[in-house]
Formats: C-alpha cells, sequence, structure tokens
C-alpha cells in the first residue's frame, strides 16, 4: 500500500492504495465518483475512459502510481450541469439508451474535439472506435458530435 | 432514480416530496383472471386492500407516478409517464416519476422482457390518467355550479369553457379526491393527442450524460464489502478443494467461502473472495486455488454440440403447429428446395456485466441491483431464505443493458447467500470474463426448412427446429413437450396463405445453460424462415418483394410492405448494388428492413444503407421507437457478423470483447427508421426490429453476389 495524491476534476485526493491498482477502481470504489464505468478491464470497450492531462486513457488498465502528478478528468468534471457542448449534443440527439458506456462515449468525443474542432466522419471512426455500445446508439454517437462541433464553434464566434 | 418502498400514503407523499392532500389513484389488481379495479388510495386503505397505485397529485399540482418497470435503455422511464400526463392534461414537466419495488402482489408481473412495458398496460395507464382528469374536472364544475361536460382541462387546469374561469389541479385535488372515481371514461382519439407519439426528449437522458444515473455498480450501501466469485469454468463443476491461503494474505480480503447460485433451479458452485473494495476481491481470487469435481457431465465443444444438431435435425421433431399435409405436398411439388441454416451461440454481453447487492439479516433481504425481475427474485429469495414476501425487497437500479439476462434471479440469489453467510451489506461484482463464460447463451440452432412452389406460390413450408429449449432446463421439466416458440417470427397471413406447413422442433440436451437474448426465438427463426422464403421466391422467379406481398392478404401487412417499397426505393435499385429484405413478427409487432450493399473499390462488401419500417401499433414516443430499431439493427449486425460463443472441453472459449468482436462506430452504416401509423393494439418496441436484419442482408448479399449465406455469422470481409 502506499498514499497518492490524485488530482480529480481539479480537486486533490489523498488515498491508500496498492501501486498496481487501477485508476478506475481508486475513481470508483475510494474516492467515490462513479459516473466512470468498468466495462472490460482490458482497455477493449473504453467505458472506463477518463482524460489525463487531456488526453483520453483506459483508466482500467492504468495503475494509480502512474496518475499521480498530472490532471484526471472524469465525466462529472466535463461539467455537472450538462452546460458543457458535447453534453448538450448528447442530449439534443437523444444518444444514451442504457447510458452505460456513455460517459466513456463523451470523454472521447471532447478530447476529440478539443483537437480537432471539425471532425470528418473518418476522423470520428478513428476517435471512436475503441468504444463499444452494446445498445447500437452509433449513429446517433456520430451525429451528436457533428452538432457538438456546430455549437462548439457558434460558441466560439460568438465570444 | 429513488425508489418506492410500500404504497401508503405517508410513504408516497414522503418519497414524492408532495405537500399536503392528494388525489392518488391506482389500480387494485384482485384474482388471476378478474377486471382489475380502479380505485382512490383512500378506499383501498379502507378496505385493508394493497393498491396497484400509480399516479397521485398534490396540492401544489405535482403528479407523481409510480413506474413498475426496469429502466435498462428501452425508455420506460420515458413512455409511463408520457401515457399518463397525455390523458391527465398536464405537461411532462409536471410529473415526477418514482420507481417501483418489486412488489408481485401489488404490481402483478414486473419483468421487463417481452417488449411488454408499453403493450402489457397502456389501456390501464390510459384510463389512470384520464379518470383522475375527470375527477378534477368534476371538482371544478361542483365548485363554479356548472355542468362539468361546460368545463375542460388543460395543462393542469380546469377551465370553464363559457366564462374562461380557471382553477388548478392543485387547487383541486382536495375536493377531487372525495369523489367516486367514474366508471366509465371516454379516451381520446389518437389524432387529438398533444403528447403521445410525440419524439418527446427522455426525462433520464441528462442523467446519463454527466454520470449522475446511479447503476448497480455505482450503488453503495453503507459498510457494503465488495464480493468477486470464482465460479465452475464448466457449467455444472461442483467444488472438490479450496485452497484460500494464499488469498487471505492479499490486503483488504476478508472472507474466502463457498456458495452457491441458483440457475433454474439447478444449484451451480463457486468460491467468493470478500474483500474491503472491487479490487482487492480480484486480487484475492487470483491468489485463490480451487480444484473441480467436473466428472459428473459431458463436457461438450462447439463442434459437437453443431454436429448432433446437424444429425438430429434430420429425424422426427415435436411437431407445435401444422395444417395439411407437408410431406405429401412437397412430394407431389415440382419445384422444391431444401435448406439447412445455422446460428451461434451468443452471449448478452450488457456493457454492465452483472452485479447485485444483497443485505440479509436475520429477519429480512434488501437487494439493489441492475434488475429486469424483481417480483421474481422476490418470490425466488423469499423461499430460500424463509422469509415472508414482504421482508424481500428488492431495489431496481438503471440497468446497463439487460437484453434478457438480467431477467433472472441467479445474481441476486448468489448476493444473498455470501451477505446471509458473512452478515454484512455485499455487491457482488462480476467480471467481464464471469459475465461472458458462465452464460446462460442465446442457444445455438440449426434449422432444415424444406418447401415447395405450386403456381407461383408457396405450397407447402416446413421447419425442423433443433436447438435447447430454454423452457426445460429445470429439473423434472417434461422434455417431450413441443417449443411453442418453433414458429416465433413468421408472420401470422403466412399460416393462412400457405395451405401446407409444418413446424417444430428437435430438442438437444446440453450443461450450457440457455436464454432469453433480445428477440428470443425469432432472433435466429427469422434468420432461417426469411432466407428460405427469399430462396423459395428464387425458385419461383419471383421479385422477393412481390412474393412476399402475394402471401400477405391482410391490408395491415400490405400497408407495411407497400411502405418499405416505397421508403428503400425498391423498384429502381439498381444493377451494381445488391437488395435483400425481410418481414419479421413478434411480441405483436411486425418490422421490415431493407438492405442496401455494395462492393468496395478493393473488392470488399460494404453495407450501404438500412432501410425499416415498424408497425407496432398503437405507440408512445416514435424517436424512442427510432433508437430501439436502430439498436435492435446493431446488435443483430454484430450476432450476424462478428461474435459468435464457442465451447471447447465444455468452456465458453471467447471471454473478453478481445475475442468477442463487438460492431463498432465504423461499422455500422446508415439506418432509416419508419413508424406505421395506425389504430392497431399496442405491440412490443424493444426488439421487434433485431430479427429482420440478418435476413434482409444476407438476401442483399445474394442479389449481389449470387452467394447464399445460410450460417452465422459470417465475415463480411470475405463474402
Amino acid at each position: 500500500m502506499a498514499t497518492y495524491t490524485l488530482k480529480i476534476n481539479n480537486k486533490n485526493h489523498t488515498v491508500d492504495a496498492d501501486p498496481k491498482t487501477p485508476l478506475l477502481w481508486v475513481i470508483r470504489d475510494i474516492v467515490g465518483l462513479t459516473g466512470t464505468k468498468y466495462g472490460c478491464g482490458i482497455a477493449q470497450c473504453g467505458a472506463c475512459t477518463v482524460h489525463l492531462n487531456g488526453n483520453p486513457v483506459r483508466s482500467c488498465s492504468l495503475p494509480v502510481s502512474t496518475a499521480e502528478n498530472k490532471e484526471i478528468t472524469t465525466v462529472e468534471g466535463i461539467s455537472e450541469d450538462n452546460s458543457h457542448p458535447v453534453q448538450q449534443a448528447w442530449i439534443a440527439e437523444q444518444v444514451p439508451q442504457c447510458g452505460y458506456c456513455q460517459s466513456g462515449q463523451i470523454m472521447a468525443a471532447t478530447a476529440l474535439l478539443k483537437r480537432n474542432s471539425n471532425p470528418s466522419d473518418k476522423d470520428i471512426d478513428a476517435a471512436m472506435q475503441g468504444h463499444i455500445c452494446r445498445c447500437g446508439t452509433y449513429p446517433r454517437i456520430r451525429k451528436a458530435i457533428k452538432t457538438a462541433s456546430r455549437l462548439m464553434s457558434q460558441k466560439a464566434s460568438s465570444n | 432514480m429513488e425508489t418506492q418502498k410500500n404504497l401508503t400514503r405517508r410513504n408516497f407523499i414522503r418519497l414524492s416530496g408532495m405537500t399536503g392532500a392528494a388525489l392518488t389513484l391506482g389500480y387494485y389488481m384482485p384474482a388471476v383472471g378478474k377486471e382489475s379495479e380502479l380505485m382512490k388510495m383512500e378506499a383501498a386503505e379502507r378496505l385493508g386492500i394493497e393498491l396497484n397505485a400509480w399516479i397521485s397529485i398534490d396540492t401544489s399540482g405535482k403528479v407523481t407516478i409510480v413506474n413498475h418497470r426496469a429502466e435498462m435503455g428501452q425508455g420506460s422511464y420515458q413512455s409511463v409517464p408520457q401515457i399518463i400526463a397525455e390523458e391527465l392534461e398536464v405537461d411532462l414537466n409536471q410529473v415526477n416519476i418514482v420507481s417501483a419495488l418489486g412488489n408481485q402482489k401489488v404490481y402483478g408481473s414486473q419483468v421487463t422482457g417481452g417488449s411488454s412495458t408499453v403493450r402489457g398496460s397502456y389501456k390501464k395507464l390510459l384510463r389512470l390518467g384520464a379518470s383522475a382528469r375527470e375527477m378534477l374536472i368534476e371538482a371544478a364544475a361542483k365548485k363554479w355550479g356548472v355542468s362539468a361536460s361546460d368545463c375542460y382541462a388543460e395543462n393542469g387546469n380546469v377551465i370553464h369553457r363559457a366564462s374562461g374561469k380557471k382553477l388548478s389541479y392543485g387547487e383541486l385535488v382536495q375536493d377531487a379526491s372525495k369523489l367516486e372515481p367514474p366508471k366509465e371514461v371516454a379516451l381520446k382519439n389518437p389524432r387529438d393527442y398533444k403528447i403521445l407519439r410525440k419524439p418527446l426528449p427522455r426525462q433520464d437522458t441528462p442523467l446519463k450524460t454527466n454520470g449522475k444515473a446511479v447503476f448497480g455498480l455505482d450503488k453503495k450501501l453503507p459498510g457494503m464489502l465488495y464480493a468477486v466469485v470464482e465460479r465452475s469454468p464448466r457449467f455444472e463443476g461442483k467444488v472438490k478443494s479450496i485452497d484460500d491461503s494464499q488469498a487471505l494474505k492479499v490486503p483488504g480480503v476478508r472472507h474466502v467461502l463457498k456458495v452457491n447460485r441458483d440457475v433454474f433451479s439447478n444449484m451451480r458452485e463457486g468460491v467468493a473472495v470478500v474483500a474491503d473494495n472491487t479490487w482487492a476481491a480480484m486480487q484475492g481470487r487470483k491468489a485463490l486455488k480451487v480444484e473441480w469435481d467436473d466428472s459428473a457431465f459431458p463436457h461438450h465443444s462447439t463442434e459437437q454440440l453443431y454436429n448432433t444438431m446437424r444429425e438430429k435435425v434430420k429425424g422426427d421433431m415435436i411437431s407445435f403447429r401444422t395444417k395439411g399435409n407437408t410431406a405429401n405436398a412437397f412430394a407431389k411439388a415440382e419445384k422444391k428446395l431444401e435448406a439447412l441454416y445455422e446460428t451461434p451461440y451468443e452471449s448478452h454481453s450488457c456493457m454492465e456485466p452483472l452485479n447485485c447487492i444483497a443485505n440479509v439479516t436475520a429477519d429480512a433481504c434488501e437487494i439493489w441491483g441492475p434488475i429486469q425481475g424483481p417480483d421474481w427474485i422476490q418470490s425466488n429469495l423469499s423461499k430460500h431464505l424463509n422469509l415472508p414476501m414482504e421482508k424481500v425487497s428488492v431495489n431496481m437500479t438503471f440497468l446497463g443493458g439487460g437484453f434478457g439476462r438480467k431477467a433472472f434471479t441467479d445474481y441476486p440469489y448468489e448476493a444473498a447467500m455470501i451477505s446471509k453467510e458473512i452478515k454484512a451489506p455485499i455487491q457482488v461484482v462480476w467480471t467481464r470474463e464471469d459475465d461472458m463464460t458462465a452464460g446462460p447463451y442465446r442457444p445455438g440452432m440449426v434449422y432444415q426448412c424444406k418447401g415447395s412452389i405450386a403456381d407461383g406460390r408457396m405450397s407447402s413450408f416446413e421447419a425442423k427446429v433443433a436447438g435447447q429449449n430454454m423452457d426445460t432446463q429445470n429439473p423434472g421439466a417434461d422434455k417431450s413437450v413441443y417449443n411453442d416458440s418453433a414458429s416465433e417470427g413468421f408472420l401470422e397471413p403466412y399460416f393462412n396463405s400457405i395451405s401446407h406447413y409444418s413446424f417444430g422442433d428437435v430438442p438437444l440436451e446440453s450443461p450450457v445453460p440457455v436464454m432469453w437474448w433480445r428477440s428470443v426465438y425469432a432472433s435466429t427463426n427469422g434468420f432461417a424462415f426469411e432466407s428460405f422464403i427469399d430462396e423459395l421466391a428464387q425458385q419461383a422467379g419471383k421479385d422477393p418483394m412481390d412474393f412476399r406481398r402475394q402471401h400477405l392478404g391482410n391490408p395491415r401487412y400490405q400497408d407495411l410492405l407497400n411502405k418499405l417499397e416505397e421508403v428503400s426505393d425498391w423498384k429502381s435499385r439498381g444493377k451494381n448494388s445488391g437488395y435483400g429484405v425481410a418481414i419479421t413478427e413478434c411480441f405483436s409487432s411486425i418490422v421490415g428492413e431493407v438492405v442496401k450493399v455494395s462492393k468496395n473499390a478493393d473488392g470488399k462488401l460494404k453495407i450501404d444503407k438500412v432501410w425499416a419500417v415498424m408497425d407496432c401499433g398503437w405507440y408512445v414516443n416514435p424517436d424512442i421507437i427510432k433508437a430501439q430499431v436502430e439498436g435492435s439493427i446493431v446488435m443483430a449486425l454484430g450476432a450476424a457478423t462478428k461474435h459468435e460463443t464457442h465451447f471447447t472441453d465444455g468452456k465458453a472459449v471467447e471471454k473478453n470483447f478481445d475475442t468477442y468482436k463487438m460492431p463498432r462506430i465504423a461499422d455500422i452504416p446508415e439506418i432509416e427508421v419508419h413508424v406505421m401509423d395506425n389504430d392497431e393494439k399496442a405491440g412490443g418496441v424493444g426488439e421487434p426490429g433485431l430479427p429482420p436484419f440478418t435476413p434482409a442482408l444476407t438476401n442483399a448479399i445474394f442479389d449481389l453476389t449470387g452467394n447464399r449465406i445460410r450460417k452465422l455469422p459470417f465475415n463480411l470481409d470475405t463474402v
């Protein structure tokens, strides 16, 4: 066991954990943020995706020891009130069905749009390919990413 | 998601945050077979009966509805309030929904399966809303000294037509609650709907975009421990020995214990590792050594299972549904055809792996989890824990997918047994590997179809289904009984237009547990039947759409087919693409789909587009229907072209998504969904869109390439 200080959603949390514990289980069981989901444990489904210094990573396969001194963002840190354009687009396009994978999908989409504000279908495929949705919301995810891109450019031009 | 405890007024008021007096109406369900009765909460309390209370309106005008079905993505969270709000004449925003606790006595069956949430209860829900509305109108009319027929309700108010006087529901509930519910109430004409049949946004969506929705795995109880269970890798293995010395050394691990799981009343064995957190439990399990006794049952492989089915399907079937003399018609016919179709075993693989919280104390049991069948769990645990039904409370969280798997009682049973033993609240977490390798699975099937053509029409149709019967897995089940789902998916008018038909099954026995998988038998029958009809159309030299039309006399089916032909532009389809059609029905809904395929520049097959037409009769929300059909098509695409569960030496081979490959975003074609508008009875929405996709796809591939695919799954890249 070791003690770590994790900066999650701009807030410091001190946790005691085995260094090999995946960040996912620390975030969920110890810090108590449950928006980040367990889906496969082997970085195949994307449900556990969080941002590490702004980049999407699979928290199920990332030991807690490597996350110290980095900015960790979970879905709760995107915005709690659904004000982020990606969340708004997800609501506008009525993407979620069961909703379980959507935290990961939203984390991937926000990371994509941060580095590419106007992604093509191919860009979307590449960025979202690691994310499984068993309900089959893929057509709406694609639409929502385009809607979010539009919302973000409107916001940028009105600022 | 809140949970409704028991439905006394006091509790109702506490849970809904309602103020003061309220008008509470619900249904009382007497003994099976009798008409249910609408009554007020007060009357029910007076009579000492438990009311199936669904709605309540308080003095602020707020409406609270108890949702008695699970929300697993299919939209019951939205559709139930939408139905009530329409007849009650309130804005959807005035409606607050609380989730019902599993309680068979109060709600009747709450099992969310068979696409039944809306179709099973919509008439009652409409009447409930309309009755409350009429009572509020009557209360206002009395107050004003006018006739109720001169008043109407709108947007949570009662208005006197002539004077424009207005009173809000909140101001009227106290008076209305003193009135008796009307015996008869007129329901609206669907053409006058303001809320129903509109694509209103789902109320649960915002909870699912910011991490706030509480799924089973997200629920925590104070003092809760976590368990991971090493279950027998072969389905019926018994624990021979346990070495827990290393497991107990893992920091955070507290207990190791043997535990049973009730699978169709067969006790399956496992060893639970209980720890302070999920990861510690998983590590403890890795350090655990269990020896299994697998000597009492066969260790089947996929090859053996299918060889047996291929052999059996040649033999006699247990007849289910027949007309005329199929053998004779087949023998006499000039044009005839025989074909064998095979469909794979499939895992449900909900994105939220199975999990369940149990807190068993000396005199009560509390369950929390992603649950499709709360009332079944209640009765199962009441029996096994020897507790009265009302001492077993079953709380439904949001479900991260269900698809049939979460309708069963095995995983709550196991959690309850661990909690009872260690005397603490426990959450059992299934790893993805546990979830994929334990089953139950959609059974693999082999179909033998025989059919003939006379005068350009189908003169005989025989389908023999070899596979495991989901209904005969309990010990002592009568295995000689026919499978009454052997013709599921086949269109009803075909039974009129085909003079000789015969459907039946040839059951297969295996330790592999099998179960409902989205759209159940129709998910595989549809592939065999609709492929075979396409092959018969080919034999008859007819256009596949026209051939079907010829056999579908019923105007409802003709309308659907015409719509499908029109939206897919079937008649002007080009030579460079392949088009396939398939139509199936299940859970009282009919769905037709057309798939268009073509070849890429590199010669690889690609699916260009899917058109779907859903006829589910009376419906609530077209956008939820569209989402369900889109999802059904994606799930069908996976089972047709991506994944299959194999067995080797009695064990499941695919354990996670690295080998059980899922469709991903780049695999998904454009999908266009249309919903038929008619006044037929409500049918299911969550499942019926699935069966027609695969045969429409393989029929399209045949149209393009001449290659007939009769075995699933197949690789699109090598067609």
